[in-house]
């Protein structure tokens, strides 16, 4: 039973950090600002989904997997809201033709 | 294991600065700041089972709320600035009409 619990945690460990870095090659690579976010907030949420819970299902039912769960609770409230905020605040700019050059590249 | 996802995460957060340099608008450099701050988390995580020292968890959870709070700081701020700036533009483009 533990090695099972040890495999499923290494596969979201391993998940987790892969999702992470192809977010991370997405945000250097893409063209335009928009797809960049895109890029970076489903690497936030995807990746801190997986990493935390390969953590959490190492900790087992300790204060340190209650940290995690408050941890990725927070997560996913901030994250998406701070790319709505983001994306919102960009979009609105460039509405009014304030100097941002966002197509660019 | 942990080895491996907290590498993968330190070159995420490497690539992160690289658009926060390159970035061409502030709103680019802004999101790179971010992602940069929510990897530092995962990766504070990942780090307190490595070295195991649950404490690192106690910074990881403040981490996440500066954060978000910083992010929501700065593009207040800079949307701020950008309006004001339209606005002065516009002033001294009409004292400017006037003048003729």
């Amino acid at each position: 039973m533990e090695q099972v619990i040890d495999i499923i945690s290494w596969i979201c460990l391993l998940g987790g950090a892969l999702v992470v870095l192809i977010g991370g090659i997405g945000l250097v690579r893409f063209p335009d600002l928009f797809t960049r976010i895109h890029a970076a907030s489903l690497a936030d949420s995807g990746g801190a989904i997986l990493v935390i819970v390969g953590c959490m299902l190492q900790a087992g039912l300790t204060l340190a997997g209650v940290k995690l769960a408050a941890i990725l609770l927070f997560l996913l409230f901030t994250s998406p809201t701070a790319g709505y905020a983001l994306a919102h605040s960009a979009i609105t700019a460039k509405d009014d033709g304030l100097d941002v050059d966002i197509e660019s590249d | 294991m942990f080895l491996g996802a907290s590498l993968a995460i330190l070159v995420t957060m490497c690539l992160a600065i690289l658009r926060a340099v390159l970035g061409p608008s502030v709103y680019d450099r802004i999101l790179a700041a971010n992602m940069f701050g929510t990897k530092t988390v995962l990766f504070l995580a990942v780090l307190s089972f490595l070295s195991g020292r649950p404490d690192f968890l106690d910074l990881a959870l403040a981490y996440a709320l500066i954060n978000f709070v910083s992010v929501i700081a700065v593009l207040q701020f800079v949307e701020r600035r950008a309006r004001n700036r339209a606005k002065e533009d516009q002033a001294s483009d009409a004292v400017k009409g006037g003048a003729q």
